[in-house]
Formats: structure tokens, sequence, C-alpha cells
């Protein structure tokens, strides 16, 4: 063993290059997703415009300024505002429905295995069958109209909904279900108060899903209603400007679904996401 | 004088996929008012399990448990756990709702008297200035601080504290074994403390209950005055409990750590 000499220094306090320096504007603004996304969405909107100019055919492709031009005549006429107003609410029906039998069947799973069993099977035949495929049936049973969208509209968000609580249910942590029943607390109150908050970043998943799922099988819905029906949607719209040929009108449309998916993921679901399951430090 | 708790001849078994195991067999022992009563085994003693059993989260195929005189039949606030889990804390609620809710939720307190008390332990544990914190910013020792403080001010018969500082670090550990000490000379809690270390049980306990492994039963019981000291023929404490749970050959081992 080499024998050394005990070691102290002093530590210095001042004569550092950088201790702690705020960052300039522009590094900043680069940090900022938001800012970054925004001038993506121009630079794309520019070569859209580019290119649609290039070819000159606006039946094919009108340019992005026809576009929005198009949205704006349309949103002033009322027509476009009154599709969407439509879509919403028959999606909020729909989803609505979905929610309430999802909780009965997660409910029904939770308290027996029989019901386990059951929510397992179901989800496992169903959740697999793109709900569109089931609207020449939903016709059949239902007619034209608000009843067979809705149906489908249930098949899209119920099996997501149900399948994603009740997996999160089970994966609650145990001690978390000690804790609960540690305080003597109800059957309900433990649903209530343990378990769904336990299972949220599950149930948050399941009804982004769900949603999708809906959004997308109502405006296919309307499409295929078109054809037969004057029941007025989003997919309705943009399936009769095509017919009359107004293409322009019918970007116009599919922009509207595009911003209103957009809307509800990030201000809807991310505003949601960040007072819960972020604030609790339950998802990264 | 009556025992606060009495465990009598208690078998505890549970099965798993293909095995029925028998945790504990035919334990007793009692725990009298202000006892810190610590159960010291190696692991697969069956300890956790049969504090859950007190806990009231098993019951015992043999023999009974029984708080002032009442047999324990399920979980409830009178016997309140701290878990060895850093995540037994529930992260949707802040530090100071998690102790609100316990109270609340059990009907020990309404609400205002709830915020009260729960301010009062948060002092306590010193987390004042944590109060409105949620439980994943804070470090491992401090959420262990929680869930004893909000194990405390539900101020049950009996705490029953799983391993509580088996997951953090020595440091923090020793730490929180002189809060803990420190805690009950204030209030003179009851509790029933589940460890594996023996310094730990040494310094916690006053009295100490050896078990032996698969099955756990009773070894020895011993007192302790919280300081391995040696007893009237010379050996230290910690040395006789060593001797008592793993036999005379390794005593060696520990003459040597001193």
């Amino acid at each position: 063993m080499v024998e050394r000499t005990e070691l102290f220094h002093e530590v210095s306090t001042a004569g550092f290059d950088v201790v702690e320096k705020p960052l300039s504007a522009w590094e900043k603004l680069y940090d900022n997703g938001a800012v970054r996304k925004t001038a993506l969405l121009a630079i794309l909107a520019g070569a859209w415009e580019l290119y649609a100019r290039w070819l000159g055919n606006p039946l094919l492709v009108p340019t992005f300024s026809a576009t929005v031009g198009a949205l704006f005549a349309s949103v002033a006429s009322g027509a476009l505002p009154r599709a969407a107003v439509y879509t919403i609410s028959m999606l909020l029906k729909g989803y609505a429905a979905g929610l309430a039998i999802a909780a009965l069947l997660t409910a029904f799973a939770t308290g027996t295995r029989i019901g386990a069993d059951l929510l397992e099977t179901l989800t496992a035949m169903f959740n697999p069958l793109p709900s569109i495929a089931l609207l020449p049936l939903a016709l059949v049973w239902f007619g034209l109209g608000a009843g067979s969208v809705i149906f489908v509209l249930i098949h899209a968000v119920l099996w997501a909904v149900a399948l994603n609580t009740f997996a999160g249910f089970r994966s609650v942590s145990p001690t978390w279900k000690m804790v609960g029943q540690n305080y003597g607390l109800s059957r309900a109150s433990y649903i209530a108060r343990i378990l769904i908050p336990g299972a949220f970043p599950s149930i948050l998943t399941g009804l982004k899903v769900g949603w999708a799922f809906a959004w997308r099988t109502l405006i296919a819905a309307e499409l295929v209603f078109g054809v037969s029906s004057g029941s007025g949607g989003l997919g309705w719209f943009i399936f009769e400007r095509k017919n009359q040929l107004l293409i322009a009108d019918v970007f116009a449309g599919l922009l509207t679904v595009i911003l209103f998916g957009l809307a509800v993921e990030n201000l809807i679901f991310k505003t949601i996401e960040s007072r819960t399951v972020r604030r609790w430090g339950m998802q990264a | 004088m009556v025992p606060l708790l009495s465990v009598e001849g208690v078998t505890l078994r549970y099965r798993t996929r293909d095995h029925l195991v028998t945790a504990t067999y035919r334990v007793s022992f009692n725990l009298f008012q202000s006892d810190r009563f610590v159960v010291l085994g190696p692991s697969g003693c069956g300890k956790s399990t049969l504090l859950k059993a007190v806990g009231g989260y098993i019951q015992p195929t043999e023999g009974r448990i029984r708080l002032n005189t009442t047999n324990i039949t399920g979980p409830g606030p009178d016997r309140v756990f701290v878990f060895q889990e850093f995540d037994q804390l529930l992260p949707w609620k802040t530090v100071k709702e998690n102790i609100v809710f316990a109270l609340t939720a059990s009907g020990k307190l309404p609400r205002p008297q709830a915020e009260e008390r729960a301010v009062h332990y948060i002092a306590k544990v010193n987390l004042t200035e944590f109060a409105l914190s949620y439980p994943h910013t804070l470090s491992g020792g401090m959420k262990q601080r929680v869930a004893i403080a909000r194990a405390m001010a539900m101020e049950p018969q009996i705490l029953l504290m799983d391993e509580p500082f088996a997951a953090l670090d020595a440091l923090t550990r020793a730490k929180m074994q002189e809060e803990l000490l420190q805690l009950w000379e204030e209030t003179k809690f009851t509790v029933l403390f589940v460890t594996h270390s023996i310094p730990e049980a040494i310094r916690v306990g006053n009295r100490v209950l050896l078990m032996s492994a698969h099955p756990g039963q009773v070894r020895a019981e011993v007192n302790s005055r919280g300081a391995d000291v040696p007893d009237a023929s010379g050996k230290a404490l910690s040395a006789r409990i060593h001797e008592l749970l793993f036999g005379e050959g390794t005593q060696q081992g520990v003459a040597n750590h001193g």
C-alpha cells in the first residue's frame, strides 16, 4: 500500500465562465414544439400551392388558396357549419351511448369472473371487426337514418373503451388496492376513488382510441349514406360536392375533418392528460 | 393485563398456481399498548403474510387473531398499514389530500377537521413545504414519511409496518429509524413492525419476535433496549439473535463483524 498525505482544496466562488445564463429568444422559439410544427405546416401549404399551380387542373388538385377560399365561402353560406354540427351531434350521441354500455360491461366484468370471460370473449371477437362493415346490417335492422349510424358508432367506441378500462383495472397496483381496503371503502367508492383514478392512464387511452375509431367510422358511414339519403353530415357534404365537381369544396370538407380531429386530440385530450395523468406522474 | 392484540396459534396457508404453501405454523404472541413489537426473520418466514393476516387481508386456517378480544375478520381503519413500496401513496392526490382522503374515506373525521389533522401530522414528519406536492415529485424517504404521517393521522389502535425502510439507502434508513423513535416518544403509538434486518430490529423494537423459515415458526421473543449491548453472559444482543436464527455454526461470522 502506498502512503499518501491527505489533500485539501479551496473551492472558488467566482470566475466560472457560465453558471446559469438565460437562453436567447431564438433558442427558446426553436425549443417550442408548436412553433416548429406551425412552420412545417406553412411549408407544406406552400408546397401544395406551388404544385397545384404547376399542375393547373383544379378538378384534380385545387390550389391551397382556392381551398381556403372555398372553406370560407362554405362557412359563410352556413352549409359547412350545418354539416359539422350534424356530424358532431351524431358523434357525441354515439360516443356517449358507447361509453355507457362500456361502463356497464366493465362493471359486470369487474364484479364477476363470468363477466370478465364474457368481456374478453366479446372483445376478442368484435374488436378486429371494422365498424363500417356492420353498416349494411345496421341499415337492414334500423333503416336509413340516425339509428344505424349510432349503432355502428357504439360498436366503434365500445370495445376499445371496455378493453382498456378493464385492462387498466386489472393492472392497478395491488398496494393501492390494499390501501383502499384498509380504509374500509364501500364497493362503489372503492371503484370510483381507487380503481378509476388508478386505471386512468389506460382509461384515457381507451377514450382516445374510441374517439378516433368513432370519428373515422362516422365520416365513412356518412359517405355511404350520401348515396341514398339526405342526412347532411360532413361525409355527405364531401360526397355531394364531389358529385357537383366542386373539388375545392371537397378539399375544404376534408380540411374541416382534419381540423376537428386535431382540435379534439390536441385541445381536449391533451388538456385532460396534462391535468391528470401527467400532473400525477403516472405517464411521462 | 389484557393484550391489545393477541395472535394465538395462527397457521397461515395460501395457494399459488400449483402449490398450497404454509407460510406460518402455529405462531403465537401478544402485543400490549405502546409496544414497538418487531417480527424478525429471514425471507420466507411468512412475516409479511402474518402482518397481512393481522391487517385482515388473509384469514388464518388455524388459530385466531384478536384485537381487544374481538376477532379480526377483515381490513379496517383501526389497523393502518405502512408498506415497503414507494407507490403506496395515491399518485392522483397531493401529500395533504392523501392524508385527508384516508381520514374522510374511513369516516374518521369530517373534511375540515381532517385537513387540520393532516397539516398537523405533515408538520410532525417535517414535510410542511411539500403538503401540496404530488407524490411522484418526492424522494423515496419523503414518500415513506408521508405514508407514516398518513398512518399516524388515522390514530389507529396499531400501526402495521411492513419493512417500511427496506427500499431506502442506508443513511436515509438510519435517519428514518431515529425519526420513528422520536414520533413514538411523542405519541407512544403501538406498532407491529416487520423486518429482516437484525440491527433495525434492535434499534426500533422493545420486543423482538424471532421467526424461523419454511414454514415460519416462533423461535424466540427477546427484549431490546434500543442498542446492541452485551447481556449478563457477555454476548451482544445481535450475536444472540444471530445464533437463535441461524444456529451456533455461523456465530464466528458475526463475531468478526464486531
